[in-house]
């Protein structure tokens, strides 16, 4: 458009009272827009991560390579164990796109005036939390489906067509509560602090839940300690699809799951709250 | 003059505001006024309060007591947003995204933006478009964030320190962009420590220091608010014999020629004549606003309002 002349519909029709804030008619916009805004945002942070090798390359490598020693060359033959691996690893796998996705992603971008410069441009803060939260739910399939090509491929394991379905829907939904967790630690800490702080919660809980040393090795003490772990619970879910014996407790585990992720919003809205009011 | 330039309506207000942090008054009863149309310049020295000012204009702080308005309405409603653009002190540009990318990103968050071509032409960044943000330089980020504001063809435009960390040429060139953005019948809001900055830019100056208001009017009128005058010569005297005349408020020497400030020039021109009729290279100013700008900052904060 011609720059000399900004768009008309902009400005007032009639002069406004002196002194008084002028009010003019808003410039039109559609949900068709906003739908817009949500969905190139999410390709911005998209393209932007896969840029970023810090964070793409951990995060699918480490489940992965520790699924090829652990699950696969250690237990060959054995491929009950290399199935019931895929729910130890894939639990640790999508925890990691959530937590630093978010803790670090945020904590990140509030430190360089991301956020702030955001928060000045029309843009629904939703929307920057939707694309975050669809980028850690692609990377939570990646990770799934890299660790089923391997597990199908080299391990032996053999599930039903459903099963497999019924696997990646829930490790993908899986990473939400991480998400959370991860929304509620970026929105407190500094950028500096924030992968810090972020790996001192996701390694000593991927242990404590027994994604590293099955759990009945653990002391009794650890044991009952892993019931707080939100990871804990997402592994004795994905157990119970593929080892339908262990699915005895899964609404308790479901149950757990909605609360801990609850209680990490309620942390992250009165985070965002304090950086309103600053 | 512009048919869209109704200097007479406010668009955006500060309603004697108050905003501490703990212990500290970053804003201390400020009532500002944008008028439509006008480049607004918020000067003072670093710390006094002036990028508080903007962020509570902008949402991104709120205010301890006091009111804040934008277009009549909240500045945290998306749709009083959409009629905004803003430059944020210390955002720092990174990531691999490209220019181009960065600029399409922003402006589909407006209704009706500029083309990425007319953006990039008025921030002065042509060529670089292909460019990962990581590569640009200080200056070329510098510019990139106020192509970020711009690139949504807002009406009212918030720089925060916009030339901070440019060279003289582009310092230059953001001023003609800012003066064809006002000519365009946008508003700009601006705050700087470049007294020069604002004087060759500014419809209307408010001067801030430690969170309040202590003048504001033209730049002219600004000037007024100090008596001095400013009598440069060559003279055979030394400093310290003038320093001694009545009336003399400073004096600094420039190369071989003495720049005296006096609140009376006629009377110490009248004196140094009688003792040095060999004077020459006469000049006599009026009051820059460097000289209102000091005189307003040193004193009693509050005390003189204009």
């Amino acid at each position: 458009m011609n720059p000399d002349s900004p768009n008309p519909s902009n400005r007032p029709a009639t002069p406004n009272d002196g002194g008084t804030i002028g009010r003019v008619s808003e410039p039109r916009w559609t949900g068709r827009d906003t739908l817009g805004v949500y969905l190139r945002e999410a390709g911005f942070q998209f393209w932007e991560l896969m840029r970023m090798p810090a964070f793409a390359l951990p995060t699918l490598l480490f489940p992965t390579m520790f699924y090829v020693f652990f699950g696969i060359i250690f237990k060959s033959g054995n491929p009950s164990v290399t199935t019931d691996m895929l729910a130890t690893y894939g639990t640790f796998g999508v925890m990691a796109p959530g937590l630093f996705g978010f803790g670090v992603g945020i904590a990140m971008e509030r430190e360089h005036g991301v956020l702030a410069m955001k928060r000045v441009a029309p843009m629904p803060p939703m929307a920057y939390l939707f694309a975050k939260a669809a980028l850690a739910m692609l990377f939570a399939l990646i990770i799934s489906l890299l660790l089923f090509m391997l597990g199908a491929l080299f391990g032996g394991v053999a599930l039903p067509r459903s099963e497999w379905w019924l696997l990646a829907v829930t490790l993908v939904i899986g990473t939400l509560p991480f998400c959370a967790l991860g929304l509620a630690v970026g929105l407190r800490v500094g950028g500096q602090a924030s992968a810090a702080i972020i790996n001192l919660i996701y390694l000593p809980m991927s242990f404590l839940s027994g994604l590293w040393v099955p759990l009945q090795f653990l002391p009794h003490w650890m044991q009952n300690l892993a019931r707080i772990s939100p990871a804990y619970h997402l592994e004795r879910i994905v157990l119970g699809i593929v080892h339908p014996g262990n699915s005895g407790h899964f609404l308790a585990h479901v149950t757990y799951l909605l609360t801990f992720t609850a209680v990490c919003l309620w942390f992250a809205q009165r985070g965002w709250r304090r950086i309103q009011d600053h | 003059m512009n048919p869209l330039t109704d200097t007479q309506v406010t668009i955006a207000a500060l309603r004697n505001v108050v905003k501490r942090y703990g212990a500290i008054v970053a804003v201390d009863h400020v009532e500002l006024d944008i008028r439509r149309g006008e480049v607004l310049a918020l000067l003072g020295p670093n710390g006094a309060g002036k990028s508080t000012s903007i962020n509570l204009l902008l949402g991104l702080a709120w205010p301890t007591s006091g009111g804040v308005e934008l277009f009549g309405r909240s500045p945290r409603e998306v749709n009083t947003r959409r009629r905004i653009g803003a430059m944020l002190q210390g955002a720092q540009l990174r990531g691999h995204a490209r220019v181009q990318e960065v600029v399409a990103l922003q402006s589909g968050y407006y209704p009706n933006p500029l083309s990425l071509a007319d953006t990039l032409h008025t921030a002065g960044l042509e060529g670089l478009e292909h460019l990962p943000v990581a590569r640009l330089s200080g200056g070329q980020k510098q510019r990139l964030l106020f192509a970020l504001a711009i690139c949504g063809n807002s009406e009212l435009l918030f720089l925060d320190e916009p030339t901070v960390g440019l060279d003289v040429e582009a310092r230059r060139g953001l001023w003609t962009s800012i003066r064809k953005l006002r000519e365009q019948g946008r508003s700009v809001v601006l705050t700087t420590h470049y007294i020069e900055e604002a004087d060759a830019l500014a419809d209307r100056i408010v001067v801030i220091n430690h969170g309040r208001m202590i003048a504001q009017g033209t730049p002219a009128e600004i000037k007024r608010t100090v008596a001095q005058r400013h009598i440069r010569c060559i003279t055979k005297l030394d400093a310290a014999k003038i320093r001694t005349l009545g009336g003399v408020t400073r004096i600094t020497a420039d190369g071989g020629r003495l720049d005296i400030v006096a609140e009376r020039p006629e009377n110490v021109l009248f004196e140094i004549l009688k003792l040095d009729p060999e004077l020459h290279d006469l000049e006599v100013t009026g009051a820059r606003l460097e000289d209102a700008f000091l005189a307003l900052t040193q004193d009693n904060p509050g005390e003189q309002a204009a």
